[in-house]
C-alpha cells in the first residue's frame, strides 16, 4: 500500500502551472492521471481516511461481516451445523423447547447457542443471515446509485423541461409514505423471488435522495470551463456527462451511497421482521429477531445476537460514511 | 398567501390522488382475488362469482377506482336488495376480517398511535435539543466529542434491541412494572404515562440522536453569524446571546424535521407498536398484513399519506411564521 520511492505532495517535480494546465485539458487522460499522479484525489482521500481510527474500525467491521458472509459455507462446515439443521438434543422439551444450558445454549457444539423449539444453530443462521442482509443492501445500493445518478445528472445537465419533469417526479416519490407503501407492495406480491423483489422495492423508493444531491452538483458543474471546452470541441452530451461530469461526482456519490446503506440494511430487517421481506426457511436477521421477540424473557441471548449484528453493521457503515464525507467532501456535507 | 395556500392544497389533492391510484392499481392488478379473500376458506366457485358481482369487481378498473374515490367523500351503498349496506362519509370499505368499516377501525386505533408519537416527540426534543446545544456550546471539547460519538452509537441501535432490552431489564429482571398495556389518557393519566414510558423511550432514542446532531450543526452555524457577533459586542450576557439570538433561528430546521417526523408517526410507528403490542394504527396495519386484509391496508396507506402530505404543508406555514425571511408568495 505504501507509495513508491517517488516524492509526495507538492514536491512531485511537476510545476503547479503544469498541473493546472493538465487539469483544464483533461479529457482522455483522466484515468491515467488518477493512476499515476502522486497526489491523486483517491490517494489523498485514502490518506485522510487512514488517519481516522473510527473509519478504520468501521472498515474493519464491514470487512469482518463480508468475509463471514462469503465464507459462511466453510465456517459452518467447521462448526458442524448448517443453518437449517435442527438439533433436538440441544433443546429441553420439558421446558417448552428452551435451549439446554446457560446463555441460550452456548457450548462447544453450538458456539452461539441454538434457537428455542427447533434447536437450529444460531452461529450458522447469523452467517447466512449476513449474506441476505448484505446482498439485499448492497444490490439495492447499486440500484439506487444507477437510477439516482442517471436521473439526477440528466436533470441537472439538461435543465429546462427535462429538469422540471424529473424534479417533480422526485418530489412525489419523496412525499410517499415509503415504508408503508413498500409493505403494501410486498404483501400483495406472493409468488415472487423475495430477495429480488426486496432489492427492487428498496431501490425504487431510495433513489430520489441521491438524485437530488447529484442534480445539485451537476448544476454547478455544467458551466465549468472544461465542460464548456469539451462542448466547444463538439463532444456529445452523453460523452460529456460520462467523462467530464461523472468523475467529479464520484466523491459525493460514494459518500451518499455509503450513508444510504445502513438505512437499507435497517429497512430490510424491518420489512422481514414484519413478515413481508425474506421468507423462511431462508435465514435472515429480521426473521430471527421477529422469532426471538416471543422468547425475550426466557432466552434473552436469542434476541441479543441478531440485534447486535444489525447494530454493528449499521454502526460500521455510518462511521465509514461519516469519515468518507470528511475526507472526500470539502464542504463538510451540507446537503 | 391565499394563492400559496390554494396552490399547495391543489398539490396535496393531486399527490393524494396519485398515491390512491397507485395503491389501488397495486392491489387490483396483482394476482390475489379480493372476492376469494372476502368469501373465506370454504367457498364454492358460484359463490365467488356472486361475491365478485356484488363487490363490483367485474367492472373496468377505472370505474372501480372512481367508485372508491367517490365513496370516500360521498359514501357508497354496497350490495343490493335486503343485503344493502350504506357506508357513510369517509368510506374506506369494510374489513374482510371483522366486517367493520375501515374508517371506524382506524379511528379506534388513532389515540394510541397519537399518544405514542406525541409523548415520544416531547422526550426526543428534550434529549436531542439539550444534547445538541451542549455539544455546540462546548464545541471541540471532550463533552462535544462524547456526545457526538454517543449519538452515532444510539442512532445505530435497532428498535427491537432497545425495546426488548428495556422489557427484559425493567420488567423481567428489576420487576419495576408489569408488562405495559395501553390505557387511555382519559381513563387514568398516570397509568397512561406509566404504561407508555417504555415505548416512548424506545421510539425517542433514535430520533433524539439525529436531532442532537442536527441541533449542534445548526447552532454552530448560527453562532457564526454577524448578528451574533453584534449581540456580543453590545455587551449582552452569553446566556442572552444564545437564548435570544442564537437559538431561535437555529431551531427552524428542527421545527421542519419535527413536523415531517410527526406526520410520519401519527399513522403508526409500525415496529414499536408491534413490539409492545400497543393497539395503534401501526399494529392494526401489521395485523392486517398477516391476514391479507386489503381494504384495511389500503385505508391505512391513504391515511398515512394524508398525514405526511399535510404535515409538509403545516411545516411550510409554521416556517413562514417563525422565520420572517421565508415569506410565502
Amino acid at each position: 500500500m505504501n507509495a513508491p520511492p517517488t516524492p509526495r505532495g507538492r514536491s512531485a517535480g511537476r510545476p503547479a502551472a503544469a498541473i493546472e494546465v493538465a487539469e483544464a485539458a483533461e479529457a482522455t487522460a483522466t484515468e491515467a492521471a488518477v493512476a499515476e499522479a502522486p497526489a491523486s484525489p483517491a490517494r489523498l482521500a485514502w490518506q485522510r481516511l487512514r488517519r481516522r481510527r473510527v473509519a478504520l474500525a468501521g472498515l474493519g467491521i464491514i470487512a469482518f461481516f463480508v468475509l463471514a458472509a462469503l465464507l459462511a459455507p466453510v465456517l459452518t462446515a467447521i462448526s458442524g451445523h448448517g443453518p437449517a439443521d435442527t438439533d433436538k438434543r440441544a433443546v429441553d422439551s420439558y421446558l417448552g423447547g428452551l435451549p439446554r444450558g446457560s446463555l441460550g445454549g452456548m457450548s462447544t457444539q453450538h458456539w452461539l447457542g441454538v434457537e428455542p423449539m427447533l434447536g437450529r444453530d444460531i452461529f450458522a443462521r447469523l452467517l447466512y443471515g449476513a449474506r441476505i442482509s448484505l446482498l439485499v443492501a448492497l444490490c439495492a445500493a447499486l440500484l439506487i446509485t444507477l437510477i439516482g445518478v442517471a436521473l439526477g445528472a440528466t436533470a441537472g445537465y439538461f435543465g429546462g423541461r427535462t429538469d422540471t419533469v424529473i424534479s417533480r417526479f422526485m418530489d412525489v416519490m419523496m412525499s410517499f409514505p415509503s415504508l408503508i407503501f413498500m409493505i403494501a407492495l410486498l404483501s400483495v406480491a406472493r409468488d415472487v423471488n423475495r430477495v429480488l423483489l426486496l432489492i427492487g422495492v428498496l431501490g425504487a423508493f431510495g433513489w430520489p435522495y441521491i438524485a437530488r444531491v447529484v442534480r445539485g452538483q451537476t448544476l454547478s458543474l455544467r458551466h465549468r470551463e472544461y465542460v464548456e471546452a469539451a462542448r466547444a470541441c463538439g463532444t456529445s452530451s452523453g460523452r460529456i456527462l460520462l467523462t467530464e461530469i461523472l468523475p467529479n461526482l464520484a466523491g459525493t456519490i460514494i459518500v451518499y451511497v455509503t450513508l444510504a446503506i445502513p438505512g437499507l440494511i435497517g429497512t430490510e430487517a424491518a420489512l422481514t421482521f414484519l413478515g413481508v421481506g425474506v421468507r423462511p426457511p431462508t435465514p435472515s436477521w429480521g426473521q430471527m429477531i421477529s422469532d426471538s421477540v416471543l422468547y425475550y424473557k426466557a432466552d434473552p441471548m436469542f434476541f441479543v445476537l441478531p440485534s447486535a449484528c444489525l447494530f454493528l453493521i449499521v454502526l460500521a457503515f455510518t462511521l465509514l460514511g461519516d469519515a468518507l464525507r470528511d475526507a472526500l467532501d470539502p464542504k463538510g456535507g451540507a446537503a | 398567501m391565499t394563492g400559496f395556500l390554494l396552490r399547495r392544497l391543489l398539490g396535496i389533492a393531486g399527490t393524494l390522488l396519485v398515491i390512491c391510484a397507485l395503491t389501488f392499481a397495486v392491489f387490483y392488478l396483482l394476482p390475489s382475488d379480493p372476492a376469494a379473500q372476502f368469501c373465506g376458506k370454504d367457498c364454492s366457485a358460484d359463490r365467488i362469482v356472486m361475491v365478485r358481482q356484488q363487490m363490483g369487481l367485474d367492472d373496468p378498473l377505472i370505474v372501480q377506482f372512481g367508485r372508491y374515490v367517490l365513496g370516500i367523500f360521498a359514501g357508497q351503498t354496497l350490495g343490493s336488495g335486503q343485503y344493502a349496506v350504506h357506508c357513510g362519509f369517509p368510506c374506506f370499505g369494510y374489513s374482510f376480517q371483522s366486517g367493520q368499516p375501515v374508517w371506524d377501525l382506524m379511528l379506534d386505533r388513532l389515540p394510541a398511535s397519537a399518544s405514542l408519537a406525541l409523548g415520544a416527540a416531547v422526550l426526543w426534543l428534550l434529549l436531542g435539543l439539550s444534547a445538541g446545544l451542549l455539544s455546540a456550546l462546548r464545541r471541540n471539547t471532550w463533552v462535544d466529542r462524547t456526545v457526538m460519538v454517543a449519538t452515532i452509537g444510539i442512532a445505530a441501535l435497532p428498535v427491537y434491541f432497545t425495546a426488548m432490552l428495556l422489557l427484559y431489564v425493567v420488567v423481567t429482571v428489576l420487576g419495576l412494572m408489569p408488562y405495559p398495556r395501553y390505557i387511555a389518557f382519559g381513563e387514568d393519566p398516570v397509568g397512561w404515562i406509566r404504561n407508555l414510558i417504555l415505548p416512548w423511550i424506545t421510539l425517542a432514542l433514535t430520533f433524539a440522536a439525529i436531532y442532537a446532531r442536527m441541533t449542534r450543526n445548526s447552532v454552530i452555524e448560527t453562532m457564526a453569524e454577524p448578528y451574533v457577533r453584534t449581540a456580543r459586542a453590545k455587551g449582552l450576557r452569553e446566556r442572552r446571546v444564545v437564548g435570544r439570538h442564537g437559538l431561535r433561528p437555529a431551531l427552524t430546521p428542527v421545527a421542519t424535521m419535527l413536523g415531517m417526523d410527526l406526520g410520519g408517526l401519527l399513522a403508526g410507528a409500525l415496529i414499536t407498536e408491534s413490539l409492545f403490542s400497543l393497539p395503534g394504527v401501526g399494529k392494526l396495519f401489521a395485523d392486517s398484513l398477516n391476514k391479507a386484509d386489503q381494504p384495511v391496508i389500503m385505508g391505512i396507506t391513504l391515511l398515512a399519506s394524508f398525514f405526511i402530505v399535510t404535515s409538509n404543508l403545516v411545516v411550510d406555514l409554521v416556517y413562514a411564521w417563525i422565520d420572517p425571511r421565508a415569506r410565502l408568495t
